[in-house]
């Protein structure tokens, strides 16, 4: 085809090459970012306007079992936030529903609108991967992978107590074959038994033992699994969700955890959540610049934030005991539980953020706090775990916090105000994020945490996911309405107009195992799940377009 | 890796499929052997089947009829696929209903073709769970997949359901014989309890069978779920329900003091007076129960593949079934946009049935109003609904010709396995066809208007 686009006139935020607000042009040859283009092609004017990479969520629930559920439950979210048709001169888009768990092509053609042009699933149970990449396939525009749970899977339970460490390699390794996912994910390890075998108990300390499996306990799981991804060389490492999500006083179990990794790569989600101090039972409070500090001072952690957004969300997680905790706290009736066999539990509950609640606030403010503390926005990125804290059509509105004091100040006026009190005060209260910290939260650095050497810069070699905005004071509107979407150098959004449609690819690893680890993992599945084991692997028709993302190993 | 699609062995004309899957109910079972004779396009014998899916493999032929009919006349089916196009293009209120008894494939295709047309989609959920889908949106649910079930549940109680003859392999499988984790010793190691106006044939396999008056299966609901939470109950409850207060706490007492509990409910609960309100009730017993042990309350789903049609319908536009796009958005609203009632009222002006035979089983004043409006049908079979249609399609079989996915009812979705190749095309191909053939219609018939207002401007 040979398509050529040059970007001219831009002011080019491309941290990932050390570019910051210089004007160059961008060359895009057949979906890929080149050095030059011939003299006559079309251009793109990006004078006044700001050009970045294509932003890289890393952690969000857009599609699958789980997603489903929410959707089918709340009819009401809908039913406010309409998603039209669009009939576009080539193509016609698929109409759809919003609200904070839209419909899959609204999902995708949101996620175009924001800028946004690749976006991670962080929690598949296995068994139900099909469902989840089914749906990815419905979810246009953007590139797309998903996390698997790993952390309550029972066959990976009985190995680790027997110290199979090698088996365990493989079975992983296995499993993300099997299911064309990209890392594996642990939530909770070690809470599902309880919850499940054992009357709705939870569990509470890293070294508490686990229901059914003397052996072990949530510290085992998370070292084998720190252990395991990282020996499998995975272009991200293992995605972990803490246990005590939500509770106080929970921030030493992050601290703990964190720890557990000894040194080796880890990504600790919604940290947020993670981040309190106080009894438990009691009041939270903050430990963000306990959490900050040790994060800033370890360069083995990553993580990506999980900022509350006042108003609806929906908690929808694979940390059952958690939504059940939580319906002590909602008005609304509503919840779900939903137990996969041998690999996972599930929780929903509709939720709303209250500015005038005093935990809500405190949240939000933990949040914020975690921004501003970070010294290394490569490694603290912006998420809103959407749509537990918020939905992702608030990360303009959450860009601006951060970027424009005074906006923040006169949020922080509004909230509760026994919890602002809480939150220390002092310099970094006064940050403002640049634009290039923001190029790096929302695009670089995702990108380099997930290991994906081809997105969230603008150098030769890149895909041509690019974004550019009109220069604006106020950055809410500037992140909420990009001038020009480009994926895989297709103009998407042009001149603020959805132009043309696209197809996005499934991201997935596939690591090398030894064969041999079929035959432990059979006889498990034929015993305990309720389908065949050769009717377990996902085939190729699942992830029609698709990359494999190599390990390092490979 | 193995893969679905490669697991067959050979041997002259004796083909020998392992691991297919009984597409006839919602048990799905993945665990089918089929002997498959190649060259008389016959399957000789289905190892593991039940008597239903014993049927479903062995009566299986590849029926010698037309591609299409249209008007009842032969026809090809390119040239069913233009008349069915130009009908759809040319109405007002199309609808397409059914999609149980297809791939999800398939259905995905099919929303988008009336996301196109502005028409209304609609599956049989809307007459067998559509209440629970209802009563989801009000008060959620506490639910496993079945595996779950069969390895840690010990107390499993039947409520308005006959699985012995709906889902035969229900018992075998997932919740009573079934050997499990936390359960090796079988139905030694759970309790039983059957609920039901009458008794059925699952009742046998049950260790407590409780019969509740006809009518009253809210009120016994209710009852539990007040004395779930120790509240009082008026005793006059024994007489509206006919369950003792003794048998009634005797449960309660086993709900509450179980490790894992599970109610499957079947349309004897969601189809009779109460409807939603009985789905509601009993998920909000299930979900009630959780303040002691871990509980499920889950629907028992029928057809092949009827969990896939809500999944898809939900994921496409964020509504279960019921949904129509003639504002070019999906609105969902049961009772105004579900088939029936859409056929009843003689709202709808064309249908296309897909993979269900709605001539068969709906009322008659619907039925009376397909016979009026053109009707395109998708199916293997020649269905009563084909009878009476403009445009009758013969399409191959899911699960047996086809691959595809299709979602058991506890959403676990499964890869179908084909063992014949057939001469006819899947129903995915057809609606695909029609689809491209709409899409040009449609944009013709706009530049045409678009012509037409120009040459009105000019004038
Ligand atoms: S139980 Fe249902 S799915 Fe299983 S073999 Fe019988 S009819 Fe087929
Ligand atoms: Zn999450």
């Amino acid at each position: 085809m040979g398509s050529t686009l040059r970007i001219v006139n831009g002011r080019v935020h491309d941290p990932a090459n050390g570019v910051d607000g210089k004007t160059r042009d961008i060359c895009i040859k057949d979906g890929k970012i080149v050095k030059s283009v011939p003299p006559k092609t079309k251009c793109v004017d990006a004078k006044g306007m700001v050009v970045m990479p294509g932003g890289v969520d890393i952690h969000c629930h857009i599609a699958g079992a789980k997603a489903n559920i929410a959707r089918k439950l709340q009819p009401d979210d809908h039913r406010r936030d309409i998603h039209r048709r669009m009939e576009l001169e080539k193509i016609n888009t698929r109409s759809g529903t919003g609200g904070t768990v839209p419909s899959t092509f609204t999902t995708g053609y949101r996620y175009a609108t924001l800028g946004y042009t690749t976006a991670m699933e962080a929690a598949a149970p296995p068994l139900l991967a099909r469902h989840t990449l089914e749906e990815l396939d419905d979810t246009p525009v953007i590139d797309k992978g998903f996390y698997i749970l790993m952390g309550n899977n029972v066959l990976l339970y009985k190995m680790l107590q027997e110290e199979r460490h090698e088996e365990i390699r493989n079975a992983v390794a296995w499993w993300l074959n099997a299911t064309k996912s990209y890392t594996t994910k642990l939530v909770s390890p070690g809470s599902d038994e309880p919850w499940k075998g054992h009357r709705n108990a939870t569990i509470t300390q890293l070294n508490d033992k686990i229901d059914g499996f003397e052996q072990l306990t949530p510290r085992k799981i998370i070292t084998s699994m720190v252990n395991t991804v990282d020996d499998l060389g995975l272009p991200h490492p293992v995605h972990i969700h803490c246990n005590n999500l939500g509770h106080s006083g929970n921030y030493k179990t992050t601290l703990e955890t964190m720890k557990a990794a000894d040194g080796r790569r880890i990504h600790v989600t919604h940290i947020q959540f993670h981040s309190y101090g106080g009894k438990p039972d009691g009041e939270p409070t903050s430990k963000a610049p306990e959490i900050a500090e040790y994060i800033n001072n370890n360069p083995n952690i990553t993580a990506d934030v999980g900022q509350v957004m006042f108003g609806k969300s929906t908690s929808m997680t694979a940390d059952a005991p958690l939504a059940w905790m939580l319906t002590r706290y909602s008005n609304d009736k509503r919840w779900v539980n939903a137990d996969t066999e041998c690999e996972s539990g599930c929780g929903i509950i509709p939720f709303a953020y209250q500015e005038r609640v005093y935990t809500h606030a405190l949240q939000w403010a933990t949040g914020l706090e975690l921004f501003l503390l970070s010294k290394d926005p490569w490694r603290m990125v912006l998420s809103t775990d959407h749509p537990n804290g918020g939905a992702f059509t608030s990360y303009p509105r959450l860009i601006r916090t951060l970027m424009d004091r005074e906006f923040r100040k006169q949020q922080m006026e509004s909230v509760n105000q026994r919890a602002v009190a809480k939150i220390k005060r002092g310099h970094h209260m006064e940050r403002e994020y640049t634009l290039q910290e923001i190029a790096i939260i929302t695009r670089a650095g995702p990108a380099r945490i997930l290991g994906l050497k081809n997105k969230g810069h603008l150098g030769p070699g890149a895909d041509a996911d690019i974004t550019i905005y009109d220069e604006h004071e106020d950055k809410e509107l500037m992140f909420s309405a990009p001038r020009y979407v480009i994926k895989d150098g297709r103009l998407i959004i042009d001149n603020h107009e959805f132009r043309n449609n696209h197809e996005g690819k499934i991201l997935h690893v596939s690591p090398l195992y030894d064969e041999g680890i079929e035959d432990v993992i059979r006889p498990f599945v034929e015993d305990f799940y309720t389908i065949r084991f050769d009717n377990y692997a996902v085939s190729d028709h699942y992830a029609p377009r698709r990359e494999v993302i190599p390990t390092t190993k490979q | 890796m193995m893969r679905v699609a490669e697991k067959a062995k050979s041997e002259g004309n004796i083909k020998i499929v392992e691991d297919a899957t009984c597409t006839f109910c919602g048990c799905l079972c993945d665990d089918m052997v089929l002997t498959v004779d190649v060259d008389a396009k016959k399957i000789t014998k289905a190892k593991n089947a039940c008597v239903l899916g014993k049927a479903l493999f062995l009566n299986y032929e590849e029926e010698d009829r037309p591609f299409a009919l249209i008007g009842g006349k032969e026809a090809t089916t390119a040239e069913a696929v233009e008349e069915a196009a130009q009908i759809l293009a040319n109405a007002r209120f199309p609808i397409i209903y059914g999609m149980s008894d297809t791939t999800c494939e398939t259905q995905r295709k099919a929303v988008g073709l009336m996301d196109m047309l502005g028409g209304t989609i609609d599956s049989t959920t809307s007459v067998c769970h559509g209440p629970t889908g209802m009563a989801l949106q009000g008060v959620g649910e506490s639910t496993a997949t079945l595996g779950e079930i069969k390895n840690r549940a010990d107390l499993v109680i039947y409520w308005g359901g006959n699985p012995a003859e709906s889902l035969p392999r229900h018992f075998a499988r997932y919740a009573v014989t079934a050997k499990g984790m936390y359960t090796p010793n079988r139905k030694k190691d759970r309790t039983i309890v059957n609920i039901d106006v009458r008794h059925t044939k699952s009742v046998p396999v049950a260790d407590i069978f409780i019969q509740v008056k006809p009518g009253a299966d809210f009120e016994l609901l209710w009852a539990l779920r007040a004395l779930v939470k120790n509240r009082h109950v008026d005793p006059n409850i024994e007489k509206k329900t006919g369950v003792s207060m003794k048998t009634m706490k005797d449960l309660v007492e086993r709900m509450k003091n179980c490790r894992y509990g599970v109610l499957f409910f079947g349309m004897g609960l969601t189809m009779t007076r109460g409807r939603h309100f009985n789905s509601a009730a009993i998920l909000s017993l299930g979900s009630d129960l959780n303040e002691y042990t871990h509980f499920i309350a889950t629907p028992m789903r029928g057809h092949g593949n009827v969990t896939g049609a809500d999944t898809v319908v939900a994921w496409q536009t964020g509504y279960p079934f019921g949904v129509n796009f003639s504002r070019g958005y999906p609105k969902f609203n049961p009772g105004e946009f579900t088939a029936t009632d859409m056929f009843v009222r003689g709202d709808a002006d064309a249908g296309l049935i897909l993979a269900s035979d709605p001539g068969s089983n709906f009322t008659q004043a619907a039925v009376d109003h397909m016979k009026k409006i053109p009707m395109i049908v998708l199916d293997p079979k020649y269905t009563h609904t084909a009878k009476l249609a403009r445009v009758a399609f013969t399409t191959a079989h899911y699960g047996i010709n086809v691959p595809g996915t299709a979602y058991r009812s506890d959403g676990v979705p499964i890869e179908l396995r084909t063992c014949l190749d057939s001469k006819y095309p899947s129903d995915e191909e057809v609606i695909t066809a029609i689809y491209r053939r709409v899409e040009q219609l449609l944009i013709a018939k706009k530049r045409s208007k678009g012509a037409n207002n120009k040459r009105q401007k000019a004038a």
